[in-house]
């Protein structure tokens, strides 16, 4: 190759098309605070912040786990109720069999893991397409939970569960502890992305699944890790959801997982796989609660919500193809 | 003699790059068998697709029935009896035989309605006078291989064929169901049908075809009748008058280690009883034509493909390799003939790409990964391979075929690898870069690894390898040392049917 040639393709590709979607989703989510702190004097009050980031610490959570998976290519359509069957656990562990808060709190994330290990499984080993499986571990999940439960919400109203509303609900500056541990979630999610040998499998295999076998990988290990991490988030957002609501509903969580990836792809991740960013994902999750928020705020009904948030998602999933074309 | 169908003359034709046809030329008669044979590469298929509309030609002429001819599409070809039988047959197998020979023309009922009934008459019809006895009703799926080809013909005959193309129609075949083909290729002759037979097969082109039309990188070379000359001399037009003489003067002793011996490999119809040694400092060629099971031999030692039986030892111990993996931790390393799809990862930088083999040794405690040591490593082979890139931070999809070849070698050396596997290494690399990449692999054998290497290009073969293993049909048909490969020998093997 003629090396000029070669060096002005290395300048086109210097910001890396990923970076880019990225800044994208963050002007947005600017612009969005800009127009709403402008059309309503509430928007920017401190308890309205602390309300869009209460909620999205579950849906953000959620993202982050499924950020790792849709980056393999693969996709997870079970966190929604794979969180509800986690909260249910928790609820099991300290309500039904009287285990401290710490213990069921683990319990409750281990049960959201174990699925992710499960889906994990299906997926590498018996080669069950990410779809199918997970769609069937969505169902599984969400029967489970109603079976254990007894299809009753379990409320943490023992004495000795006193404690565990604190997780999601304690606060310190007035800052409810569940938007720490979301952000904690993903610092620990960013380090394992973007540091560590599993997030440097997990782009390889999204990016050329075959080419990483052939180097040698072992790409069904690799894999179910992947899954049981997507899993872990999952239960911890189980864990937050529960404690919330100091009661593990059943009937809750299924359409979650929609919003989740929703959030992943508006953060700039390819749903084709091989890119991706945590930072991306945590603003698609605040671009998500920002818009709920201010649209009510606005007066705007739930339903007409929804189609805005829907054409958002459109719209990022378009300019992310547009620009993919550009540099292609 | 009978009317001249088809006349192709002067044809060229180039792809970026590639002259692929240079001033060819081709004819056929009415009921005659006219094979057109070749080397890998020499042009058959392209002049071929050029006649039935797949390619439009450069610059040259052909005439079909006394008439200037320039089909703009296949289908163009098709309606004017001009049919090609791929190897790969194009059947829908969940359709039955009569849905597979009307598909798109299917009869019709009001307009709307498909008119089964007809459409399994005409079916029959066609079957009938190929002898063939099948039942218009059964599903493609159920039929063998030698059946499905029949359906294809009796497709290609419900177009009115009048020129009937054949891509290696027996590759697949058992002897019988040869014998039935040829007897059909014989009553399409009475009927005066014209069919061109592209076969590597000399036995079966001595039996059946009149003509014999040889060509060579892209040129042609002659026409002969096929009762004048011998298999041999055949060969010989296909690989030319120059002699391609080994440079080799090292000769790797008999004596030298084993490094990986594989005994009594078998793989569904791809692969029988391989058996072969491969020694230390050892550039082993393996020749053959496209198809003959050389890439199979390769996954299947690297535990890409699962294999039915056999055994493989690596320094005289016996392993099992179910995967890659398994295989890598070996010290095997396979680079395949297709680097942008099995090679390398071309979305991702060169650095990555060196690294991914080896990322276990680059991970520290909890499995951060020591990027600094990547950097230097992926510095390192940079410079050892002369890796012509900006930096180890470019995509490698931006770099030449040459450069990601080198980039994939480095993957495997720093894996420390010594066995390597290297599946056509200079395909659709540029002549200067190939000379590069031998003076690699000369320098690496020199080293002590022991590389096998499959290629189609048979100066390749002559002038890189210790010793050649021929392969044809899936099975080893000979091994010759480099004093005892010529391009001759090397064809006359990869031509010995077996079967």
């Amino acid at each position: 190759m003629n090396p000029s040639v070669a060096t002005n393709k290395a300048s086109r590709s210097r910001i890396p098309s990923g970076a880019l979607q990225q800044l994208l989703a963050f002007a947005s989510l600017i612009v969005l605070i800009i127009v709403f702190s402008v059309s309503s004097s509430n928007f920017l009050q401190f308890s309205n912040i602390v309300g869009i980031l209460m909620s999205t610490a579950v849906i953000g959570v959620l993202a982050l786990g499924s950020t790792f998976v849709i980056i393999t290519g693969g996709i997870d359509l079970s966190v929604g109720t794979v969180m509800t069957l986690s909260a249910v656990m928790t609820g099991v562990f300290i309500t039904f069999w009287g285990m401290p808060v710490p213990i069921g709190v683990i319990g409750g994330i281990l049960t959201g893991a174990l699925c992710g290990f499960l889906s994990g499984v299906f997926v590498s080993k018996l080669k069950i397409p990410p779809f199918i499986a997970t769609l069937a571990m969505m169902m599984v999940a969400k029967g489970l939970a109603l079976v254990i439960s007894g299809a009753k919400p379990i409320y943490f109203t023992d004495k000795h569960a006193e404690g565990f509303s604190k997780i999601s609900l304690g606060s310190v500056f007035g800052v409810p502890f569940a938007v720490f541990i979301f952000f904690g979630a993903a610092i620990i999610g960013s380090i394992l992305l973007s540091r560590t040998i599993i997030g440097r499998y997990n782009f390889a295999l999204g990016s050329n699944e075959e080419a990483t076998r052939l180097s040698g990988v072992n790409v069904n290990f690799w894999k179910i890790v992947i899954y049981t991490i997507t899993g872990t988030f999952t239960g911890l957002a189980g864990v937050l959801i529960a404690s919330r609501l100091n009661s593990a509903n059943p009937a809750l969580g299924q359409g979650y997982e929609l919003e989740a990836i929703a959030a992943v792809v508006i953060g700039g991740t390819s749903l084709s796989g091989g890119k991706g960013t945590i930072t991306g994902t945590v603003i698609g999750a605040l671009i998500m609660s920002v818009l709920t928020n201010g649209l009510r705020i606005l007066s705007v009904p739930q339903e007409w919500q929804t189609v805005v948030v829907g054409l958002v998602i459109l719209l990022a999933v378009y300019t992310d193809i547009l620009r993919r074309r550009k540099s292609a | 003699m009978s009317e001249i169908l088809v006349r192709m003359e002067e044809i060229s034709k180039s792809f970026p790059g590639v002259k692929a046809l240079d001033r060819c030329r081709f004819e056929l008669r009415a009921g005659e068998v006219h094979a057109l044979v070749g080397e890998n590469g020499a042009g058959k298929s392209t002049m071929m697709k050029v006649l039935t509309g797949v390619y439009t030609k450069d610059s040259g002429t052909i005439q079909y029935k006394g008439r200037e001819f320039a089909p703009a599409n296949t289908k163009a070809a098709q309606d004017a009896g001009i049919i090609m039988i791929h190897q790969e047959l194009n059947l829908a197998q969940d359709l039955t035989v009569a849905q597979n020979i009307f598909i798109g023309r299917e009869p019709r009922l009001a307009g709307l309605f498909i008119d089964e009934k007809r459409q399994e008459r005409m079916a029959q019809e066609l079957l009938d006078r190929l002898h063939l006895n099948v039942s218009p009703r059964t599903p493609v799926s159920e039929l063998t291989v030698a059946k499905q080809q029949m359906v294809e013909i009796a497709k290609a005959l419900s177009f009115n064929a009048q020129v009937l193309i054949m891509d290696e129609p027996t590759a697949a075949l058992s002897d019988s169901e040869i014998e039935d083909l040829f007897a059909i290729v014989e009553q399409l002759r009475r009927e005066g049908v014209g069919i061109v037979y592209i076969s590597h097969r000399m036995d079966e082109l001595k039996r059946i075809t009149d003509r014999i039309t040889v060509m060579r990188d892209g040129a042609y070379i002659d026409t002969v009748n096929t009762a004048d000359v011998t298999a041999d001399q055949i060969i010989s037009m296909m690989v030319g008058r120059e002699f391609y003489h080994s440079v080799r003067t090292d000769i790797v002793s008999d004596s030298g280690e084993v490094v990986l011996e594989v005994k009594g490999l078998n793989r569904g119809k791809t692969l029988k009883n391989i058996h072969f040694q491969l020694r230390k400092g050892e550039i082993l060629g393996f020749a053959g034509l496209v198809g003959a099971g050389r890439t199979e031999v390769a996954r299947a030692v690297f535990g890409a493909d699962p294999i039915d039986s056999g055994e493989i030892y690596i320094r005289g111990k016996q392993v099992t390799l179910r995967s890659p993996y398994d295989a890598v931790r070996h010290g095997i390393g396979y680079l395949s003939e297709d680097r942008k799809r099995f090679g390398c990862i071309v979305d991702m930088d060169v650095k990555t790409n060196v690294a991914i083999a080896s990322y276990r040794s680059f991970a520290g405690p909890l499995g951060m990964m020591k990027d600094g040591a990547i950097a230097r490593s992926a510095e390192q082979m940079v410079e050892k391979l002369r890796v012509k890139t900006p930096g180890i931070g470019q995509k490698v999809k931006f770099l030449s075929g040459g450069n990601q070849q080198k980039v994939v070698i480095a993957k495997w050396l720093a894996r420390n690898c010594d066995i390597l596997i290297f599946d056509e290494p200079t395909r659709g690399i540029d002549v200067g870069a190939k000379s590069e990449i031998y003076k690699l692999l000369d320098e690496l054998a020199a080293q002590g690894k022991s590389i096998i290497m499959i290629s189609s290009e048979l100066p390749e073969i002559l002038r890189m390898s210790h010793r050649v293993i021929v392969m044809c049909e899936g099975r080893i048909t000979g091994e010759l040392r480099h004093d005892e490969a010529s391009q001759e020998s090397i064809m006359r093997l990869a031509t010995k049917h077996m079967a």
